[in-house]
């Protein structure tokens, strides 16, 4: 029950996490043509909730090693390159907003779009990879009585390619792919949202919803149709067992989940289509938004409920890792659960900060004004 | 093998590379954080803009230092799991929580309310705009409390216990783990050495403003502010400093040992006032200092606040020699011991693993009871000699008492310039003092970082203190990845820390250029 709660919970952080990558979205378009007003419309209007994106990961992160730490141990330090690439892109997001526009900053403004571009493309692909891996699983094997060994002690050992072979795995890639496209265009819809007195952008904010809502719709059904026919590992009677269709069955098992991720696909064709033909619609990243959150939260449960490995070994099936073998103690769990009675206070002081702060639509002026 | 030391190696590195840049930006984000909150207060209950301006001067300093310390603080984290996996899987149920609720408390705050701090001067009331800077120092201060109960829970492991089942320590006192006492002590040292580096900060760059005889009012008026915070910080880390001393000597014995160069022990010991090791210090244990002035029962005192009580050198601990009030010389435990015992351990749950195989439950849980037993010295059996127990000494000793030079030199500098801010505000602009006030900012960083070196080093050869040595903690990756990971990391945070110094020196500059006080 508590292992089903601290999934849950990470289904949640992930999906937050995938709507704050609308961040990420939007520093992948700086490098494309544009005017400079439009650049640093941009890049004011992400500058006010990158780190919301950036702590989200780190919480992300957090909450899983204090829930799952066999996942922690395994993935990060089995996928090394993955991770490590994936860190590295943030770390140079961190500091380019601040950095970018300073006088004295030594590298030139240019260098530092080129880094929120390189974690906007870089970022959301490998994070994309990495979700992938709780489907399509990783090449490691976990012997804990490895640790008894001085000489050869590591519990968890992962394929020699640490994790560049995910990366270049096109199942991972189609998702990671997809991630890239949405975090586009929520980026867009973000964008319309919150940036205001400026039409010609505006208008060109609306075709690129379009144009990538629509490479997103077409990568995401590919990525579904490839995840509901693919074969899981299910732990039933003390072993794993290869199963065929095992999403689509847990899709299936938990119905509510397959109308929450109904609704979720809708209300983002919903957002992309409204905002394409309307003139003046600017509530699309809401709707986009919550459908968003709630198909990655369904995505998240089907990996993890009912007994499956939300990381199969393709090694060694009895390595793989299910909600059950790989999390923490009873005693942690319930500890940590008291901690997360928090997060409702989190989330509503971020939303009043959020609707204090976007009251008004972002203006040039303002941006300009702004050189804090 | 080779392999195992290389990927330790560099990991180590790795890590200590992130730790140290990491500190060099976070305690003046905590430091600053304090400082622009008490500046905003006056703006708020004087009304007067002067205030608001001089807040906004200082803010932005923080603003470009913050960006940094968050980039390199991801990667700390994250390394737990990339560098050191073995340890994230024996020990995450416990160290995983601080870790998560210091994003889930912590992180959520800062990132929220920095950039109403910001961005916010025109779009929320001066009352919200203020409430968020507070919260962003409060925040920023429970972010290093979680992270420094994990790191104190490294120092001083409790709150645990050991299940052979799932091969690794669960966690049964969460309050035992937040609340020990290295990690109380840990807490206000390390917040109250930020809050030095950011008073000392203010008093360097406005020091170096009257130098160039520009905005001499706004340099006086934040001296005022940033000393009193770096005089409250320095008695505060002179007070801390001295409780983690005292708890060193019970739970890491050996630390203490090596910070003093110690490896005979003796009844009255003497502190080292000043001194410098021989290269081979251990082959002389009775002399180990080329030179030395002593404090006479300085150490005795300074620990156990009697001059006369014994305090163990290295050899002594290795041996598990004491000598008591009564002057006899006892022997307890030698390390020699405790390793037979630990690997007593590990051939216990090699027989549990077995027991459990065959399903032979009275095995088992004879087993689990002599793992239990002698669980306490787990770490022992990984240790190939008794001296492999010893940290580095000469880093260890050199890093305490650099930190000890630079923080009495800090407590005076701070003394005087507090008088100077509040009544001779004259000889602030002096040449002799503004140069003081801009040296004091390097000692402020010197002294941190010499600080977390003890700190780390000195616990040496252990990740987890008696359970778990450096090297059982790894990840099975090659010592080529992480050597190419670090020269990436260490290229980048060190041309980002040069981005960062070049950007507020330049914004330092422009500034003094104006008038800070009207923005014009």
């Amino acid at each position: 029950m508590l292992q089903a709660y601290w999934w849950l919970l990470i289904a949640v952080l992930g999906a937050a996490l995938v709507f704050l990558l609308f961040v990420q979205g939007g520093q992948s378009m700086l490098l494309c043509k544009g005017s400079d007003i439009e650049r640093r419309l941009m890049v004011g209007s992400l500058g006010r909730k990158w780190e919301l994106t950036y702590t989200t990961l780190v919480v992300f992160g957090g909450a899983f090693f204090a829930s799952f730490p066999l996942f922690y141990s395994t993935s990060f330090g089995g996928a090394y390159w993955l991770w490590m690439l994936i860190l590295l892109s943030f770390v140079l997001q961190a500091v380019s907003y601040e950095f970018r526009s300073r006088k004295g900053n030594i590298y030139g403004t240019g260098v530092y779009d080129f880094f929120l571009a390189f974690n906007g493309l870089f970022g959301c692909v490998l994070l994309g990879v990495a979700v992938a891996m709780l489907f399509f699983g990783g090449e490691f094997t976990v012997v804990r009585d490895n640790i008894l060994n001085p000489a050869a002690p590591v519990i968890s050992q992962w394929a020699p390619t640490h994790g560049l072979e995910a990366i270049v795995c096109w199942k991972n890639l189609l998702l990671g792919f997809a991630v890239f496209y949405l975090a586009r265009t929520l980026a867009a819809l973000y964008f319309i949202n919150d940036i205001g007195g400026e039409p010609s952008f505006t208008a060109h904010m609306r075709k690129r919803v379009f144009t990538n809502g629509l490479v997103f719709a077409v990568l995401f059904v590919a990525f579904l149709v490839v995840l509901l026919t693919a074969t899981g590992l299910r732990f039933v009677d003390g072993s794993f067992v290869a199963e065929p269709y095992i999403y689509l069955h847990n899709l299936l098992s938990y119905w509510y989940l397959a109308v929450i991720l109904l609704l979720g696909v809708v209300a983002v064709l919903y957002a992309i289509f409204r905002t394409t033909f309307s003139k003046t619609w600017r509530g699309g990243i809401w709707f986009a938004g919550f459908g968003v959150a709630g198909v990655v939260c369904v995505l998240f449960l089907i990996a993890g409920y009912g007994g499956t490995a939300y990381l199969p070994s393709l090694t060694d099936q009895q390595s793989s890792l299910t909600i059950a073998n790989s999390s923490s103690s009873e005693f942690t769990l319930t500890t940590m659960s008291y901690v997360s009675i928090l997060i409702p206070f989190v989330l509503a002081y971020i939303a009043y900060v959020w609707a204090k702060m976007n009251a008004k639509p972002l203006t040039a002026e303002e941006v300009e004004q702004d050189a804090h | 093998m080779n392999d195992l030391i290389g990927v330790v190696d560099w990991s180590r590195a790795q890590f200590a590379l992130t730790a140290m840049y990491h500190w060099l930006f976070v305690p003046l984000t905590i430091g600053l954080a304090l400082i622009v909150a008490i500046m905003e207060t006056i703006y708020v209950r004087t009304g007067n803009e002067r205030w608001k301006n001089i807040t906004k001067f200082w803010m932005t300093l923080f603003g470009i230092n913050f960006a940094v310390g968050v980039a390199t603080g991801l990667i700390l984290e994250f390394e737990f799991g990339t560098n050191w996996s073995n340890y994230s899987w024996f020990v995450g149920d416990i160290f995983g929580a601080p870790l998560a609720i210091e994003g889930i408390v912590a992180f959520f705050m800062e990132a929220t309310f920095v950039a109403v701090m910001f961005f916010g001067w025109n779009k929320v009331s001066k009352g919200f705009h203020l409430a968020s800077s507070w919260l962003t120092a409060v925040g920023v201060c429970l972010s290093a409390m979680w992270i420094l109960i994990a790191n104190a829970w490294m120092q001083y492991p409790v709150g645990m216990k050991f299940d052979p089942a799932q091969m690794r320590n669960v966690m049964d006192d969460f309050f035992a783990v937040a609340l020990s006492p290295v990690a109380v002590n840990k807490f206000f040292h390390a917040v109250a050495c930020s809050w030095v580096l950011g008073g000392v900060f203010v008093l360097g760059v406005s020091s170096w403003l009257m130098l160039k005889r520009r905005n001499i009012e706004v340099a006086k008026d934040s001296i005022k502010v940033g000393s009193v915070v770096g005089l409250v910080g320095i008695l505060a880390t002179c007070y801390t400093g001295h409780g983690s001393a005292v708890v060193v000597s019970e739970v890491q014995p050996m630390k203490l040992a090596a910070m003093e160069g110690l490896y005979e022990g003796s009844v009255g010991q003497s502190i080292v006032a000043f001194g410098v090791l021989k290269p081979d210090a251990e082959k002389t244990p009775d002399d180990p200092m080329l030179f030395s002035i002593d404090i006479p029962k300085g150490l005795s005192y300074l620990i156990y606040a009697d001059g006369d009580s014994f305090v163990p050198g290295i050899n002594d601990l290795i041996a598990g020699r004491t000598i008591t009030a009564e002057g006899d010389t006892v022997y307890g435990q030698s390390y020699e011991e405790k390793m037979a015992l630990g690997m007593n351990v590990r051939k216990a749950l090699a027989d549990y693993g077995m027991a459990k195989k065959t399903g032979d439950e009275a095995a088992m849980k004879a087993a689990a009871d002599a793992v239990a037993k002698d669980f306490d010295n787990f770490g022992y059996g990984y240790l190939e000699s008794p001296e492999d127990a010893v940290p580095p000494v000469g880093m260890s000793f050199y890093a305490f008492h650099i930190m000890v030079y630079a923080g009495g030199l800090l407590l005076l500098v701070l003394l005087v310039t507090v008088w100077f801010a509040w009544y001779r505000s004259r000889y602030l602009e002096k040449t002799w003092f503004c140069v003081i006030g801009i040296l004091s900012v390097a000692a402020a960083w010197i002294c941190g970082e010499a600080g977390w070196v003890l700190a780390e080093v000195g616990r040496q050869p252990w990740v987890i203190q008696n359970l778990m040595p450096t090297n059982a903690a790894i990840s099975g990756i090659q010592p080529s990845s992480v050597q190419l990971t670090f020269w990436i990391f260490a290229l980048v945070f060190t041309a980002l820390l040069i981005a960062e110094v070049s950007i507020m020196l330049r914004y330092i500059s422009r500034a003094s250029k104006s008038d800070i006080a009207t923005n014009h």
